[in-house]
């Protein structure tokens, strides 16, 4: 569906099912130079099962009119503003990679707002490679094939797509090409880049939360992972192993399992 | 930049010949199984009914009914999608069915396709004849005329149609150039690539949006089994225009699933598979995937010995007596042969299409005195293939439609195969001994 925020248009997908603002929210938050699109296999569950959903395409990317937003502060901020454009208090959070910064922030800034979070390849700092950064920030597409290599393990580089005939990195690749990569990518990057917040918000969330990590995670490695949800209090771990850092695509049953029985568990849908 | 700064920006993702062997399957999912597992099963048992639901759904992947898709069809499908630079692959029962099931996902009744008449005989007379009757029709322009694919674009265009090398006058369509027709009009191209295998050229690369391949030739080898599939590029915006309402909009078929919206750079396959499978339900058969697969192993190594063999065979067929004509790109003075350095760079495939002195009699002649080439109507095999187009795969064809066609009576199709390029040299003389042979007797 699309709303505005900000007089800026936003695209979000609502799984497939009617958005109905009775139900309790949740909101996917895509990593960077995605779309809305690498959440399929989790969405389209939740909105089938009493959640409304709002797989997000952040500004400037996928769908979604305006620019790309500089900062992973501002992005927070632009989660809480979508919360209130929708006719919403509260919501349930799920981040993947740079999705997580922006989650846990949002938390940070605006916790009354946010009831649950499920971070997947999260870490509390996401520093780029200097080289990565700079073919991002130049839209080459180089940077775009690096990208795909180092966040796919094994499913990624040899297949085994959940859903029968698509080929993982190609189909990333696609995603993170829709948009000027320098617009998407270079901004996005440099915005993890830059955020220094992250373990010192961790410090302070006091809601439920879930990491979601994979064992032959390169870019958010699980080590990373760990650092983070040791200092969110209460915070529980999981941890798929043989997969890449798309594990929301790569292990898509897996990773829907375990964020299934935490959002049931932690935000249940109110039966009347 | 020095080296060891050059080695850390390189994508290590795997490339073609690697892609050839395992794209699309692990063995640790497969019991530890090194070949893919025939997967010889019609169902697939749900966990639960709430399982059930979200197969049904689309909530999540997996299978459900082999008409649908089954596990060694889908690493077939991830495989070809990965040599092709796909983001999805669907996999047919034949290459006219790639072909149709690509159609029927496309457009609705009251739709016009343009496309290329340089085409195989049943493909002619699908668009020709037989999607009429379906209210989808055509208009046909010959693959040179680039600016002819423009001018019969109409307002309920909704594709481009062609072969890039085409059956079997080896014409080349501009492939570039018509993709930017195309795309500047907001409708896809759609190419059929069998005669080259993604060892030859990639469509995708050079802007096409969807490519179909028989599977049955050069992809598999072996001659053995049928295979069509068709390729999502995934670069396709189906959501700039309002003409394909059907990618776009809420569809009734599927709980109101907006397959552009929710599926992107995949959407055509997903259309593809969970409207066009279902409801036509054209699928491949797991023991043919696999026999495919097993041809995709060597693809690149085959598709090296046809192209050597098929430069050795232009070079003798050219300083042959009995030849009248040649045409492959690779000889200089084809009319497409710079336009096929750029496209095929790897080779310029193995099919030759030749014409015989004495017309249609030498032609048979030729045909019936060969032995170690067959005469079928099949090409891609390993193995040595002629036929007469004009008497078998383009029979069903008018005159003029003959002529539209670029064919000619004594125009011989050959598919070059992999044998010692002595042994076929040998056989092919042979041939063209019996073919002067009725004219010197007529001449008497």
């Amino acid at each position: 569906m699309k709303f505005k925020v900000n007089d800026v248009e936003v695209f979000a997908s609502t799984g497939g099912r009617p958005f109905d603002k009775k139900k309790p929210l949740i909101i996917f938050v895509h990593g960077s130079g995605l779309t809305h699109m690498t959440w399929v296999l989790q969405t389209r569950y939740f909105a089938f099962h009493g959640y409304s959903v709002l797989a997000l395409d952040l500004p400037g990317h996928g769908l979604s009119g305006g620019q790309s937003l500089k900062s992973i502060e501002e992005m927070a901020d632009w989660i809480s503003e979508v919360i209130e454009a929708v006719g919403y208090k509260e919501a349930s959070l799920v981040g993947h990679s740079q999705g997580c910064l922006v989650i846990i922030e949002c938390a940070f800034r605006h916790p009354k707002k946010i009831k649950t979070l499920s971070l997947m390849g999260g870490a509390g700092a996401i520093p780029m490679n200097p080289e990565l950064l700079s073919l991002a920030e130049n839209n080459d597409t180089k940077a775009v094939d690096l990208m795909m290599d180092w966040a796919h393990g094994p499913a990624g580089h040899f297949g085994g797509h959940p859903v029968p005939g698509l080929y993982h990195i190609n189909t990333g690749g696609m995603l993170a090409k829709s948009r000027t990569i320098k617009n998407t990518l270079g901004v996005d990057f440099r915005a993890c880049d830059n955020y220094k917040n992250g373990f010192e918000a961790a410090k302070k969330i006091k809601i439920p939360t879930l990491s979601i990590l994979a064992s032959g995670d390169k870019m958010c490695p699980v080590k990373e992972g760990k650092k983070l949800a040791d200092l969110i209090e209460g915070s529980q771990v999981e941890i798929i192993d043989n997969c890449g850092h798309m594990m929301l695509l790569e292990e898509a049953d897996q990773v829907l399992k375990v964020l299934k029985k935490f959002i049931l568990t932690n935000f249940p849908v109110q039966k009347n | 930049m020095t080296d060891k700064k050059k080695k850390s920006t390189d994508p290590k993702t795997y490339k073609f010949d690697t892609l050839s062997l395992h794209a699309g399957y692990q063995p640790h999912k497969n019991a530890g199984s090194r070949q893919v597992p025939i997967y010889q099963t019609t169902s697939y048992l749900f966990d639960d009914v709430d399982h059930a639901a979200a197969l049904f759904n689309l909530e999540r992947g997996g299978h459900i009914y082999s008409r649908i898709s089954n596990p060694t069809v889908a690493v077939l499908e991830e495989r070809v999608a990965a040599l092709e630079g796909g983001t999805a692959a669907l996999a047919t029962s034949s290459g006219m069915s790639a072909i149709f099931l690509t159609v029927m996902t496309l457009c609705e009744a009251g739709d016009h396709l343009v496309v290329s008449s340089q085409l195989y005989g049943g493909t002619v007379n699908l668009f020709r004849l037989t999607l009429p009757k379906f209210g989808i029709k055509c208009t046909f322009v010959k693959p040179r005329d680039t600016q002819g694919f423009k001018k019969a674009i109409q307002k309920n265009t909704k594709g481009i149609f062609g072969e890039l090398v085409g059956n079997p006058g080896n014409e080349l369509m501009d492939m570039p150039e018509v993709a930017k027709i195309a795309h500047d009009a907001g409708i896809p191209l759609m190419i059929d690539a069998t005669y080259q295998t993604p060892y030859l050229c990639k469509p995708i690369d050079h802007g096409a949006d969807i490519v179909v391949h028989s599977l049955t030739k050069w992809m598999a080898g072996h001659g053995s089994s049928m295979a069509g599939i068709l390729v999502e590029g995934g670069k396709f915006d189906w959501m700039q225009n309002d003409k394909f309402p059907t990618m776009t909009t809420p569809y009734e078929g599927y709980h109101g699933l907006s397959f552009a919206e929710e599926f992107g750079p995949t959407a055509f396959t997903m259309k593809a598979r969970a409207e066009g499978m279902r409801d036509f339900g054209p699928c491949l058969s797991p023991q043919n995937a696999w026999n495919v697969l097993q041809g995709i192993e060597t693809l690149s190594v085959r598709m090296q010995k046809h192209c050597s063999n098929a430069e050795k065979m232009v070079e003798y067929l050219l300083s042959n007596e009995s030849v009248a004509w040649v045409s492959h790109p690779s000889v200089p003075d084809h009319p497409d042969h710079e336009l096929a350095k750029k496209l095929l760079p790897n080779g310029k495939g193995s099919m030759i299409a030749f014409g015989i002195h004495g017309g249609k009699e030498a032609g048979e002649a030729f045909i019936n005195n060969v032995k170690l080439a067959s005469h079928l109507a099949n090409v891609g095999d390993t193995r040595t293939l002629v036929i007469h187009p004009a008497s078998s795969t383009h029979s069903q064809m008018d005159e003029a439609t003959l002529k539209f066609a670029g064919l000619s009576q004594d125009m011989i199709r050959l598919s070059v195969g992999i044998e010692d390029f002595e042994d076929i040299r040998n056989d092919f003389e042979a041939g063209f001994r019996a073919a002067r042979k009725p004219r010197l007797v007529s001449n008497q």
